[in-house]
């Protein structure tokens, strides 16, 4: 099969001996970076190591090693592995493709992993019609060809299915093609634009806005091209203490206007123009923002503060201020207000962040809500390539299906006239699922009037 | 009755299949093979209902979410899978015997599920980076693929006991004779493991788009991913090994045992062994 003179490179990357290598060096290396904590300051090496091992761990990129310059190699050479291999076995299939089932002879056909003989009492033009017409209506299209003294039907399915493992290999070339696009290394060091992908994060203030991000391996500020501000960030909790909902209320302004605002969510990005936000994490202020307003009349007012400051809101001639605090960890569960409008005793009460709460005073009925001050923080990614990756993965799952449960599958009846009537010979051949293939074709078989 | 009790009822019968199968193996009497079918069929549309009912439960508690979210619900949805795909294969390949070298491995992932004082069997609520719905597509997709691993590893060790004894004393010989042939013990073996691949390739891919709609990386390299990569390669390995290389019988049975070692460490030892390095990697 192969040519005399290969070149021994071509030749050891067109080799399954070299893949089987590869893909186990890849699975066991890949064990070292979960035995060794991956990306860590080096005095963590030297603590957790000594001196000697920690520097010989950095000589081999081993804090960092699935982007190491030998995992990548290693990479490389299996895509190229997976490459060449392809490649040069794709004409051969094309070749078993194209081969001609009636170029068989009918004697080999009593070779056939599959092959039976039946004889029916019919002339043979007339069980020529009924095998084809038996074929044709299971979907077997036929073709005719005379030989010796009889004629061969032959008909196959699935020959495509062939090229089933060529998808799945292919498709792992996109996967990594895919990862390489969406690099924010490759970015950053040999595309020399940092912007093209990149995966930072931004911590948001409510009510403030960002107009760029830090990258996270970099630490370069990259502009957006737009801003986003937060509007609100809020934490729900289930009854039993456990967080429900972390959500940001965003708004995106390009060009000076809002184009769009929207809650992002754990598990519910936003992406605008390319770039994705997601739900991070979050940074509590010890800061409320307090809205007041008194029943029948108009006014109202917003404003941030501080504990055990005292506030003043001149319109309505009220003063207030928190004297206490519960709270978890940094996040205020509850608030302890004073309350006065300068006619007789301050109010003192108790009430839950986020709930309203009316207080009855002599100069008429407030509405006090306080609500804690946060700063959301949002991980920010550019991935042009994350659309390859995904095509990729679809293409692996049809190929994988195609590769293991679809067959090529041919089938040949040779009618030729014998002692007692017609000689019908079936034979057939499938690349996989043999025994199957066997039954349902004698099932078929069966079907024959004779 | 709760969700609970229908769940060791569910144990119990998966004991008790365990015990006829192995039964039937030492004493090759068809009927008691035939009871431990009935068993684990039991067991398993208990089960069936044991999981509705939880599901059902969660939503009465106000945290109403599908099963399949923490260690025990996960151990327990192992136990379904594998059971479920054992029965299927014993129906279709009319090859009961098997259950001798399945079930046992179902009743201990049952039984540690219910016991061990490291699970917690409580419904509680998802916390926000679990909710979403590739995360039942992944857990779905992967377990059926760790059923069908499984499967493929109690098939490795039926096949190298029955090769170890094949040239050997009557005695040991006689033991082994239940068994079904070496050839088919390899085909069903492959089959087994053609299956679960296509079905670890859907969960490793579930997993990935999970994680970039959570947090805007599909592979980070996190050790849980890892390890299912490297279980994916020694999979990978082991087709190309038997498609390519033409490796048939013990090679393969080996490679099937190793293969499910990786997917059991995959599974619990990234959890117990490595969970000091990275904090996520608990589902
Ligand atoms: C881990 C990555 C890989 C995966 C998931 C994969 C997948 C597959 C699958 C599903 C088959 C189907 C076998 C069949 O049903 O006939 C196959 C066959 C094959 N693979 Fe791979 N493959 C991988 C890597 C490689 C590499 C690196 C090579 C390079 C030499 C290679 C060479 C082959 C060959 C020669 C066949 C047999 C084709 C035939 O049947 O004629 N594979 N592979």
């Amino acid at each position: 099969m192969t040519p005399p003179k290969k070149n021994p490179i071509v030749a050891l990357f067109a080799s399954v001996e070299l893949a089987l290598f590869l893909i186990f060096c890849l699975a066991a290396t890949s064990i070292i970076g979960t035995l060794i904590p991956q990306n860590n300051i080096q005095e963590f090496y030297i603590e957790k190591y000594g001196l000697k091992t920690a520097n010989l761990l950095r000589i081999l990129d081993i804090p960092d090693m699935y982007n190491s310059w030998w995992f990548i190699a290693l990479l490389a050479l299996f895509s190229l592995n997976l490459m060449v291999c392809s490649l040069e076995r794709i004409p051969q299939v094309i070749r078993t493709i194209r081969r001609d089932g009636l170029m068989v002879r009918p004697e080999q056909l009593e070779k056939f992993p599959f092959h039976q003989m039946e004889t029916v009492s019919i002339v043979p033009g007339e069980a020529i019609l009924r095998v084809t017409s038996l074929f044709h209506a299971h979907g077997w299209t036929t073709r005719a060809a005379d030989k010796d003294n009889g004629r061969l039907l032959f008909a196959e399915k699935g020959a495509w299915t062939r090229f089933g493992v060529y998808v799945v290999h292919c498709s792992i070339l996109i996967i990594l093609t895919g990862a390489v696009v969406g690099s924010s290394t490759v970015a950053h060091k040999i595309l020399r634009n940092p912007h093209f992908a990149f995966k930072g994060s931004v911590m948001l203030p409510e009510t403030e806005t960002a107009d760029h991000v830090t990258a996270f391996k970099s630490g370069e500020r990259l502009g957006l091209g737009f801003t986003v501000r937060c509007d609100r960030f809020t934490i729900e909790f289930y009854p039993n203490g456990m967080p429900k909902t972390y959500r940001s209320r965003v708004t995106v302004i390009d060009g000076g206007q809002s184009v769009l605002s929207t809650d992002i969510e754990v598990n519910r990005p936003l992406t605008y123009k390319g770039v994705t936000f997601y739900q991070s994490s979050y940074q509590p202020f010890q800061r409320y923002t307090v809205a007041l307003k008194k029943q029948g009349a108009p006014e109202e007012s917003t404003t941030v503060i501080s504990p055990a400051k005292q506030m003043d809101w001149r319109e309505a001639g009220v003063s207030y201020g928190i004297i206490n605090r519960e709270s978890q960890g940094e996040i205020t569960r509850r608030l302890k207000v004073w309350f006065s409008d300068n006619q007789g005793e301050p109010s003192t009460f108790w009430v839950n962040v986020g709930q309203e709460a009316i207080i009855e005073r002599p100069s008429g009925k407030y509405q006090f809500r306080a609500q804690q001050v946060y700063a959301t923080g949002l991980q920010v990614a550019k991935d042009p390539g994350v659309w390859l990756v995904y095509g990729g993965c679809l293409l692996m799952l049809v190929g994988l299906y195609i590769a293991f449960f679809l067959s090529h599958r041919k089938i040949y009846a040779f009618i030729q006239p014998g002692a007692e009537g017609t000689n019908i010979l079936f034979a057939g051949e499938a690349n996989k699922n043999k025994v199957g293939f066997s039954e349902k074709f004698s099932e078929l078989i069966s079907k024959l009037e004779k | 009755m709760d969700s609970s009790q229908f769940f060791g009822v569910t144990m119990i019968a998966y004991l008790l299949a365990a015990a006829f199968y192995l039964g039937l193996f030492l004493f090759k009497h068809p009927r008691i093979g035939f009871i431990g079918m009935v068993l684990a069929l039991s067991g398993v549309i208990v089960q069936t209902a044991a999981i509705g009912l939880r599901w059902y439960e969660s939503y009465q508690m106000g945290a109403g979410h599908a099963p399949l979210t923490n260690m025990y619900e996960s151990l327990v949805f192992f136990a379904w899978c594998t059971t479920l795909f054992y029965l299927i294969m014993e129906y279709r390949f009319k090859v009961r015997v098997m259950g001798a070298f399945v079930m046992p491995c179902v009743a201990v992932a049952m039984a540690y599920a219910s016991f061990s004082d490291r699970i917690d069997s409580q419904i509680s609520p998802l916390i926000p980076a679990l909710q979403s719905n590739w995360l039942i597509a992944h857990v779905v997709t992967c377990f059926i693929g760790y059923g069908a691993f499984a499967m493929a590893g109690g098939l490795g060790v039926m096949h190298l006991l029955k090769q170890s004894t094949q040239n050997k004393k009557a005695s040991a010989a006689s033991l082994f004779a239940s068994l079904p042939e070496l050839k088919v013990i390899d085909d069903l073996t492959h089959k087994t493991i053609v299956f679960g691949f296509m079905w670890l390739s859907a969960g490793i891919i579930t997993g990935a788009i999970w994680a970039n709609e959570a947090w805007g990386t599909y592979w980070s390299w996190d050790p849980k991913e890892t390890w299912s990569i490297i279980t994916w390669f020694m999979y990978a390995l082991t087709l190309h090994a038997r498609f390519t290389r033409g490796w048939r019988g013990n090679r393969i049975a080996w490679l099937a045992i190793i293969g499910f070692i990786a997917v059991f460490f995959t599974y619990f030892g990234v959890n117990f062994f490595l969970s000091g390095l990275h904090s996520y990697g608990s589902s």
